[in-house]
């Protein structure tokens, strides 16, 4: 039992690279063989190539700094607030009736549409792709805690009640702690979010980051380096996301989602 | 031979508390592996409760009087809906009385609707789930009444490894409640509820969810624990045989309003064994309950 659950553990580090050069694998042939125009599909050595002379360019750097500046300042705000608001709604039940109708109709509105506005009111700088990546990640972390706030363990409680803890303890060994796999489960969905807003801010207005470089290869027909910052978009994102696991991982050792794997 | 005496209780107007002088003090005094009982340690007197529920009024206990000794071990059983989790919740401070006066030694358990933590101090409760935090370990969680006093993190962890000596969980203290098996679980929990030393513990099914085996096995520990502790202890259960074994009082509850039938003094020889169950007397005190039981309805 125990060999088969280190196999287990080991599996995703074999076969992540294995489907990691078959898709590449298959790119080239497509390239190579089918021949499908470069315009369309750079070779993967090309955009392998364009990629190491962006990683030598200092103002790649500079990009990616901006991009993650963003992000991170945006998902920590998201984080703060979401957690905030969503822990006062959980509590008052009749304050989230008042406004959940608001909350549904903010969500529905496909967000990105907001850009623009975002434009106007915050300007071409970091400060609307910030307020992106806050309005896109505040959502889910809100949510979540909402959530978690509700499910505290009845049983739970009448322990705590049983032994006339304090409001402070109450917080502090049950609350807490009950609503951590929560908040995490938010900040999950949250951080990716925050990259898309900052992504797609920067899209549509401004003239540094990531996404500037995505739009800017784009208007000069460069596909290679039009896949060489995607490229650096999904390690940036990957490794964002795997900070937040890995902090998970850390903070509630003890929780299912963490101890099952 | 007189093993049993049954106060039986009339339309609420009887004095079930305490059939003192019926009590089997020569008995106990003789078996020296048992506390002695002392005085009077828990009161329950014309204790009612109702609840306002979404389609009316129930009625879940009608003039509740009852008195525990010291060391005293009580079993409380009835069909399900009767009214035990709703008595315990009350001695247990969770849930306050429509009226009447709850104290434990001498002191009140509830002021009106507030409750007294003063008083609850002495009491431990352990439920039918276990109720572990998963984010502590097991020495944690038997440490968190502790805690909650302010009792520094080095005591809590000696007094935890006391206890995992007690109830049989030698060397998992480090361990999470997942790691655990229901019966271990279970046993962390009384663990747990005797850990800032109450001198009463109150429980309800705690081995409801167990399976039979380790049920027996558990009831066998929990005499002993009683007779280690000297707690005096109020033991919820529906099965009137796990009652018997464990009891030195039988009460008996009708449901619908919920109130004590009849108080069984059980005057066993201790420690009890499965050849007390064998026994001619425990099979008598056993059958006459269900029949008990079985009139009501
Ligand atoms: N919170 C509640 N609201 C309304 N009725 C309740 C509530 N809790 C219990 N009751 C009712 O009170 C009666 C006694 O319940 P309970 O004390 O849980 O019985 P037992 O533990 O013996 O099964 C039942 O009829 C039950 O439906
Ligand atoms: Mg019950």
């Amino acid at each position: 039992m125990g060999e088969r659950e280190g196999v287990g553990r080991l599996l995703p580090w074999i076969s992540s690279p294995i489907l990691l050069l078959l898709f590449l694998g298959v790119w080239q042939f497509a390239v190579s063989v089918v021949g499908v125009s470069e315009f369309i599909l750079p070779a993967p050595v090309k955009v392998g190539e364009s990629l190491v002379g962006m990683l030598d360019d200092p103002a790649t750097w500079a990009h990616v700094r901006v991009t993650l500046f963003e992000v991170l300042l945006g998902f920590a705000i998201a984080l703060l607030v979401g957690t905030a608001l969503g822990a006062v709604l959980g509590r008052m039940v009749w304050l989230e009736r008042a406004v959940q109708p608001a909350m549904v109709a903010f969500q529905v509105v496909p967000k990105v549409a907001l850009v623009p506005i975002f434009v106007i009111w915050f300007g071409f700088g970091m400060t609307s792709k910030i307020v992106m990546a806050v309005i896109l990640a505040f959502f889910p972390i809100m949510l979540n805690v909402l959530l978690g706030v509700r499910s505290v363990d009845r049983g739970h409680r009448d322990v705590m009640r049983g032994l006339g803890a304090s409001r402070w303890a109450t917080f502090r060994d049950l609350e807490l702690p009950s609503t951590l796999p929560y908040i995490f489960a938010g900040a999950e969905v949250g951080i990716v979010f925050a990259v898309i807003g900052a992504i797609v801010g920067e899209f549509l207005g401004g003239s540094e980051g990531l996404g500037y470089l995505v739009v800017s290869s784009l208007n000069s027909l460069d596909a290679p380096t039009l896949f060489a910052v995607i490229v650096i978009l999904a390690v940036l994102g990957s490794l964002l996301y795997l900070a937040v696991t890995t902090a998970k991982r850390l903070v509630i050792p003890w929780h299912d989602s963490v101890a099952k794997q | 031979m007189e093993m049993t005496q049954k106060t039986t209780v009339q339309d609420g107007t009887g004095d079930a508390a305490a059939p003192r002088g019926e009590l089997p003090d020569a008995q106990a005094v003789a078996d020296s592996s048992r506390p002695e009982l002392g005085s009077v340690e828990l009161e329950l007197a014309g204790v009612n409760k109702v609840y306002q529920a979404r389609r009316g009024r129930v009625e879940a206990l009608r003039d509740v009087n009852l008195s525990i000794r010291r060391g005293e071990f009580v079993s409380l059983v009835g069909r399900s809906g009767c009214g035990k989790t709703t008595l315990l919740r009350i001695l247990s401070g969770l849930l306050p009385p429509s009226s009447g006066s709850v104290t434990a030694n001498g002191q009140s358990i509830w002021r009106g609707a507030s409750r007294n933590d003063e008083a609850l101090k002495q009491v431990g409760l352990v439920f039918q789930e276990a109720n572990l935090f998963p984010w502590f370990t097991i020495a944690e969680n038997i440490g968190l009444p502790l805690k909650l006093r302010g009792v520094d993190r080095k005591a809590r962890a000696e007094r935890a490894e006391e206890l995992c000596d007690l109830v049989g969980l030698r060397g998992f203290e480090g361990a999470y409640p997942r790691e655990l098996s229901g019966g271990m679980r279970q046993r962390a929990a009384i663990a747990r509820a005797l850990s800032a030393r109450p001198s009463i513990l109150l429980m309800d099914e705690p081995f409801g969810a167990l399976d039979a085996l380790t049920r027996d096995k558990m009831n066998l520990e929990l005499q002993s624990i009683h007779a280690a502790t000297g707690a005096t202890v109020v033991f919820v259960t529906h099965s009137i045989s796990e009652a018997v074994f464990l009891a030195d009082r039988v009460v008996l509850l009708t449901p619908r309003p919920g109130r004590i039938r009849s108080v069984t003094s059980v005057s066993l020889d201790r420690p009890r064994s499965a050849d007390t169950e064998a026994s001619a007397e425990f099979q008598q005190i056993v059958r006459g309950l269900r029949v008990e039981l079985d009139e009501e309805s």
